[in-house]
């Protein structure tokens, strides 16, 4: 998978902005957006949440989850071990039955890029074509409290092992503070050293840590300067910081994708991660998805799941559906 | 295929055990009615639900009668803690059928299962609960220590949300200590009559409540029975001008509740999504059929473009069909009559020269059905932006200033409901301040709650529902130094109160003392009847 041209992410935020992104120009437009109800927006979330996915759609929605899932491990604990383990599982992830689908990426620390690449094999590439990506979180996950420096040597070194995707953490201290510009530059400088020497460029996913912004304000105004910075996709949360992903925070950051590509054409992509743990929840954020930005976006590239012990829960349903009632938790491997 | 074509996630209709015939519910037993029976349809489908008696005059002197007899001899005599204890039976039991009730109401209705199972039926409890500790509370109510029950309250109620309708009119007569004759308007009776077996259930005594069907006539004869001390209406304001013209002369106690052609405004600083969301529940919830409906969008010029646009993909994700079908959120217009009416209005609206937008949707081929429908271009002139449609209607028009839509808001014959959508609190008060509407929501439409009172102004209606205000409706103060109970001594001094503020105020003398009057006379009249029995 790979992420848009940095030049035109530059003009095009130029363009939209009316100036050169500074803190001033940044704030004036970013403010001038207009404001989030939250209690409308939870009331939303919702109603939404109240539709009934049965029979044919849920078993759509069960295998589509899991194309769309970034299977994740992200604990100091990591070892190449664990790693390979967690791709065997993406590769296969119901022994017992061959027809269900691979996940969209596997997500791991830079470090261990290397092994997630080498564990995968043939299976290492574009979702779209029934292979596995490796995205690695960088730039100092989760706190993001690094000099610039180390945040790019970390982007670079995981695209240089292989790593298609990367998960970047915004300075939320400089974007509380108003920093705008400074929080802007950061994601064009990663952006950059997300490019490969043959031109190509792994795809950036820009996480916000919706649970440190606190406000559906503060979300609104960090997706937007995200994507004026060239993110490829904005995500919730690091999961190391509760409140991780909520529907609420989903739909509001759906609703500025469509504003988005309404204005620009420009399709981005969107991650929920962290506390997405029943096929049940995830249902609500297809139908979120569908009903806010269109069913379009249900494809790897522009809409994922970054959760572990979800994948489980869904074959769980998956093998309900197939045999009529429920096994448990000894018939879904731990990975 | 299409992951939002959802499969179709039906409610089960097997929780219904309807019969086939329901009677009059008079004395706390079904009876049958002496006028002609009628039947109930479902209006997604038109088939037929079930055969419901017609109450004639007779039938309703003999509900009348039952309710006088239910009021002396125990209603009017037992302690408000043990009416309360009733109510809350009542609302327990209406949240153990919730199900049932909510199947009910969609299938006898039209509106979604996700409406009135989510909305309806929830707040029926909610309403029974609330007023039931109000019960043995009365003194608290605003109108001075132990405040009287005014006897038999006649309650008429629309098709629009009918058993939600049944609750604010029944909970506070109840909990003021009146029994009630109540009847549910003609194309929706089945909720009422299941809850008639929930009475039962309760084992209410006979004779309290007393539900009675039937068309307009039988209306009309329940209201202007000699026998009937209060009445409640909700519905049109047509009909509820008839009434107040019956009951002229009379010392009959009413309340009415009628139309609405309520104001939604939209600033251009408003919070866009949710201002949206608030439109379309304004406008679109219950297919409309709401009396306090948002049915005129006032937006600010600088954005309407902006607003009509995502208004109408938002319209496109309605989902519009079977009512039972939990996805569901536009189900079937009541019945022939109003989708006649609203087919009407909206074909003037078109002659008058407003642009007419209709979400796309594909309509069944039975029953009443009506898509989500946008005028843009609505001068203040037009009759789609005077009369209300009470249909999925929604007329668009601008204004440029605070002030503007202030008076582009007033400038209607109702005045039961508006809106304000803007980020600025400030705005917010000082618009709602100068709004001629009884209930004005801010960054939010169409909430509903107890304990908040609802009502109009203008033709919109007088009396006000819900809350502590809407025991008013239902209460009389004490008479001025007349205290039959243990609490003399508390009535007296509040009399005292009343007369030395009277003394202060000669001008407003007659006014407060003529309830007090009214009252004495009922009392007496109450006292004949009873003895004629």
């Amino acid at each position: 998978m790979s992420g848009t041209s940095l030049v035109s992410a530059r003009e095009r935020a130029i363009a939209v902005l009316g100036g050169e992104p500074d803190d001033a120009t940044l704030r004036r437009y970013l403010h001038g957006i207009a404001g989030v109800d939250a209690v409308g927006l939870e009331q939303r979330a919702a109603g939404l949440g109240t539709r009934s996915i049965k029979t044919s759609s849920k078993k759509w929605a069960l295998d589509r989850i899991i194309e769309l899932i970034d299977l994740t491990t992200l604990e100091g604990a990591d070892t190449p071990g664990k790693v390979r383990s967690l791709v065997a599982k993406a590769v296969n992830p119901d022994p017992s039955d061959a027809t269900t689908p691979r996940v969209a990426a596997v997500c791991v620390y830079g470090d261990m890029v290397p092994y997630a690449v080498e564990a995968l094999g043939g299976a290492h590439g574009d979702p779209d074509d029934g292979l596995i990506s490796v995205a690695a979180v960088a730039t100092a996950f989760p706190s993001g409290r690094a000099s610039l420096d180390i945040k790019l040597a970390d982007t670079a070194e995981a695209v240089a092992a292989g790593a298609d995707e990367i998960d970047m953490v915004i300075d939320r201290g400089a974007f509380l503070a108003g920093r705008y510009g400074l929080v802007f530059d950061q994601i064009a400088a990663v952006k950059a050293a997300c490019a490969r020497p043959d031109g190509t460029s792994a795809s950036l996913k820009v996480i916000l840590e919706t649970g440190e912004l606190v406000t559906y304000d503060n979300v609104r105004r960090a997706s937007w300067l995200s994507i004026l910075a060239g993110g490829d996709f904005i995500k919730t949360s690091t999961g190391k910081v509760a409140p991780a992903a909520t529907l609420p925070v989903t739909l509001l950051m759906l609703e500025v994708v469509r504003d988005w590509h309404l204005a620009t054409g420009q399709r981005i992509g969107v991650k929920p991660a962290g506390g997405i743990r029943s096929s049940k929840d995830a249902i609500k954020y297809l139908v979120t998805v569908a009903e806010t930005v269109g069913e379009d976006w249900l494809q790897p590239h522009l809409f994922r799941f970054g959760a572990s012990s979800l994948l489980n829960d869904v074959l769980l349903q998956r093998q309900k559906i197939a045999t009529g009632h429920y096994s448990g938790a000894d018939y879904v491997t731990i990975d | 295929m299409s992951f939002l074509d959802y499969a179709p996630a039906p409610e089960s209709r097997a929780i219904l055990s309807l019969r086939d015939n329901y009677g009059l519910f008079i004395d706390g037993e079904f009876v049958d009615g002496r006028g002609e029976p009628f039947q109930t349809i479902s209006p997604a489908t038109e088939e037929r639900i079930a055969m419901i008696a017609n109450a004639n005059a007779a039938d309703v002197d003999a509900a009348v009668a039952a309710a006088r007899r239910a009021y002396d001899r125990t209603w009017s005599k037992m302690s408000g803690r043990d009416r309360g204890k009733y109510l809350f039976r009542i609302a327990r039991l209406v949240q153990e059928r919730a199900r049932e009730l909510a199947v009910a109401e969609s299938l006898d209705n039209g509106k979604p299962i996700k409406e009135s199972r989510d909305v309806d039926v929830p707040l029926v409890a909610a309403w029974f609960f609330y007023y039931a500790g109000w019960a043995d509370k009365l003194d608290h109510a605003g109108l001075g220590a132990n405040p009287r029950s005014l006897g038999v309250a006649a309650q008429v109620i629309p098709w629009n949300f009918p058993l939600l309708m049944l609750a604010w009119k029944i909970a506070p007569a109840l909990a003021a200590g009146n029994t009630v004759v109540l009847k549910p308007a003609e194309t929706t009776p089945l909720t009422a009559l299941i809850f008639a077996e929930i009475l039962q259930q309760a084992e209410l005594p006979a004779g309290v409540v007393n539900i009675i069907t039937g068309a307009g006539d039988t209306g009309a004869a329940l209201v202007s029975h000699d026998g009937v001390d209060k009445v409640a209406f909700t519905g049109s304001t047509g009909v509820g001008r008839a009434i107040a013209k019956q009951v002229a002369g009379t010392d009959k106690k009413v309340t009415l509740e009628l139309g609405g052609k309520a104001a939604n405004i939209v600033f251009d600083d408003a919070p866009i999504d949710q201002a949206i969301e608030g439109i379309v529940n304004g406008i679109f919830f219950n297919q409309g059929h709401v009396c306090c409906a948002g049915s005129r969008l006032l937006v600010q010029e600088n954005i309407h473009d902006e607003v009509v646009e995502r208004l109408k993909l938002r319209l496109s994700t309605l989902r519009l069909g079977d009512p039972l079908d939990k996805n569901t959120d536009i189900g079937a217009i009541n019945s022939k009559e109003q989708l006649e009416r609203i087919r009407t209005l909206s074909d003037i609206g078109v002659a008058e020269g407003a642009e007419r937008w209709t979400a796309p949707c594909d309509i069944p081929e039975n029953g009443f059905w009506f898509a989500p429908t946008i005028f843009t271009g609505v001068q203040t002139s037009s009759r789609i932006a005077r009369e209300e449609i009470f249909g999925p209607v929604l007329s668009v028009l601008t204004f440029r200033t605070p002030a503007e839509a202030i008076a582009k808001a007033n400038n209607t014959p109702y005045g039961l409901s508006a809106g304000i959508w803007t980020d600025k609190g400030s705005r917010i008060l000082a618009v709602a301040d100068q709004l001629r509407a009884g209930v004005i929501w801010a960054n939010t439409f169409n909430r509903f709650d107890p304990s908040s009172p609802f009502g109009g102004y203008k033709e919109s209606g007088y009396g006000r529902e819900g809350g502590r205000h809407g025991l008013a409706a239902y209460l009389a103060p004490a008479p001025i130094g007349q205290s039959s109970t243990g609490r003399a001594a508390i009535a007296g001094a509040a009399s005292t109160a009343a007369i030395e503020a009277d003394a202060s105020a000669p001008a407003k003398r007659s006014r407060a003392a003529k309830p007090a009057r009214t009252l004495q006379n009922r009392s007496a009249k109450a006292a004949t009847k009873g003895s004629k029995r």
